[in-house]
């Protein structure tokens, strides 16, 4: 039933990339991401993957030999941060557009400038336009699980999109805590093999990749891609299904915490919910019905699911660890807001902007969140919907 | 033991206290406890001030966030004392210790006036006695687990020479001394007040 250790969110990837032996990884060293084909290439040259790393010059690279691999009809994997994900960009889209489910594991970094190294969701948020499946974890051991469940997803013939794995750079990639592993050879036929459907070494089946795609039909594979990540969600509580079967640890699309009777709910992504827990499991001693929405799936969006999930609260926070410089509030915010609207949902909603480069975030922080809800189930009023928290006061 | 503890490192840069914190969550989780085992990354240089935490409690810990009212402080560098304000939210029936051969009143004086435990302890010398090289990390680390009561002293001993072979796999001639270390050092610690 599983094995007991501790690991850092990175040692947590790189063990599960080394118990899913994908046939190609590609990457190059970017803080805090740096370790985890720093172990994968100990495992490669130890032997106990039989994977063919690929040490590019440039994350450019990286993406782009992970989308040759993959068209080649290999299995193939990254990692990255921040500016490594800003030099995939254009690669980013190639692999989505061209139905590459390759999978990525992200540790979240505030993208520069002025520079900085610490954990914020901006690199996350620049693609989150761009077609790959984007899944969030609270946890070493999340994010462990996700990418265990990321291959079945990501290449199930419905879907066929590359998916990413966030966690949060430092706050978990570089904290050590308890974790559950599963063993390998569980893991190895939880995965299966891959068996790509058309692929470019098929000399049966001699196809192209990627060429001109005109007026007359650039729109219906946007069309296609956009079914595609529609279809998704279905899939990805399927394979959680299984995954439970298999580890007893329950996955869905977001996690309710507390949420059920709420009259205040907080919505926030990664390691944030952690706090967030504990701050509600106080209030609720006081008899406060706080409650937390832990978004696990960002891309596709949830978003009926979440309308209905929040339709009864009287008040809502959205907590975003990224400004989209809109002057409007962050791109989880938005999103909350305008699934509310569409599912005719009228809950008060106010967006705070936090964590940004790194800043802390405090039990004291999401007590003063809820604090705040709780004024506004008072009157049903917002003054100021786009709020920061943690930002130093002005002198 | 309270349900969970909360410990706060201060340090230089280059000693050790990040491997000592991760080292005391590997220990503790030896134990069968829940432990989170960090480092707060800055601009990190030889010297500069460090600051590391461990969680260790009975059930889950689902907090992610630096500590801001320790159980326990742990000073590596009495230079630190007046520079960094090491007592800031310790809680006044847990305890610091300090790597130090300073007396009381300048204790004292230089923590603010904190009422909880004192301990101190002369790691450079237990170090140099031991090591023959000045590591405070690995007297600390010992300091820490006896004023804090983490585990039994054996088991904390048998445990860490399974850390240290495993650590040093590649220069075994160290192990002797950093075990030495930690028996002398758990010796050592002395309650100043």
């Amino acid at each position: 039933m599983g094995i007991r250790e501790r690991l850092s969110g990175n040692e947590a990837a790189a063990t599960a990339m080394k118990q899913i032996n994908p046939d190609v990884v590609a990457a190059f060293p970017i803080t805090p991401s740096t370790e985890i084909p720093q172990y994968f290439s100990t495992f490669v040259a130890n032997g106990t993957v039989d994977t063919e790393f690929v040490a590019v010059e440039s994350e450019h690279s990286a993406m782009s030999a992970c989308v040759g691999a993959e068209a080649a009809g290999a299995r193939a994997m990254t990692a990255t941060s921040a500016n490594g994900l800003s030099f995939m960009w254009e690669m980013i889209y190639i692999a989505s557009s061209l139905r590459l489910p390759i999978v990525m594991s992200l540790v979240n970094r505030a993208v520069s400038g002025p520079l900085n190294i610490h954990c914020d969701h901006s690199d996350a948020m620049g693609v989150r336009d761009s077609g790959w499946i984007m899944l969030f974890s609270e946890t070493n051991q999340e994010a462990y699980d996700n990418l265990i469940m990321a291959h079945r997803i990501a290449e199930n013939k419905d879907v066929l999109l590359p998916l990413m794995v966030c966690q949060d750079g430092f706050i978990t990639s570089h904290s050590i805590e308890n974790i559950e592993l599963i063993e390998d050879d569980k893991v190895k036929e939880f995965v299966g093999t891959y068996k790509p459907e058309h692929y470019l070494l098929n000399d049966k089946e001699p196809i192209s990749i990627g060429p001109m795609d005109v007026q007359a039909y650039l729109f219906e594979h946007k069309h296609e891609q956009a079914e595609a990540m529609r279809n998704t969600k279905k899939v990805i509580l399927e394979v959680a299904k299984d995954f439970e079967k298999m580890t007893g640890r329950k996955y869905e699309l977001f996690e309710k915490y507390k949420t059920e009777d709420a009259d205040i709910v907080v919505v926030c992504m990664n390691s944030t919910a952690g706090t967030s827990k504990v701050v509600v499991d106080k209030l609720r001693e006081q008899g406060i019905k706080a409650g937390l929405l832990k978004v696990r799936v960002f891309r596709p969006f949830p978003v009926d699911e979440i309308a209905e999930a929040l339709g009864n609260a009287k008040a809502i926070a959205v907590l975003d660890k990224a400004d989209s410089l809109n002057g409007a509030g962050g791109a989880l915010f938005t999103d909350v807001t305008s699934a509310m609207y569409v599912n005719k949902k009228q809950v008060p909603t106010v967006s705070y902007i936090y964590g940004i480069g790194g800043r802390d975030t405090t039990e004291k922080e999401i007590d003063s969140v809820y604090a705040d809800l709780q004024e506004i189930v008072k009157d049903g009023r917002v003054e100021n919907p786009y709020r920061y928290l943690g930002l130093k006061e002005e002198k | 033991m309270n349900d969970m503890i909360e410990i706060r490192w201060h340090g230089r840069g280059g000693q050790g206290a990040k491997t000592a914190s991760l080292l005391l969550a590997d220990a503790a989780f030896n134990t069968g406890k829940y432990i989170q085992g960090f480092p707060e990354y800055g601009p990190e240089r030889m010297g500069a001030p460090i600051t590391a935490y461990n969680r260790i409690s009975n059930t889950p810990i689902r907090i992610h966030s630096n500590i801001y009212d320790p159980d326990y402080v742990v000073v590596v560098d009495d230079t630190l004392l007046g520079v960094v304000d090491v007592t800031a939210g310790l809680k006044p029936d847990g305890a610091i210790v300090i790597n130090t051969t300073k007396d009381i009143d300048y204790l004292r004086k230089v923590l603010k006036g904190y009422t909880g435990g004192i301990y101190t302890i002369d790691a450079r010398k237990v170090s140099m006695e031991t090591l023959g090289k000045y590591f405070p990390n690995t007297p600390m680390l010992a300091a820490i687990v006896k004023v804090a009561n983490i585990m039994e002293e054996d088991d904390f001993l048998k445990d860490m020479e399974g850390s240290f072979k495993h650590k040093f796999a590649k220069k075994p001639e160290v192990i002797d001394g950093n075990m030495q270390a930690l028996k002398v050092a758990l010796k050592e610690v002395k309650k100043l007040a």
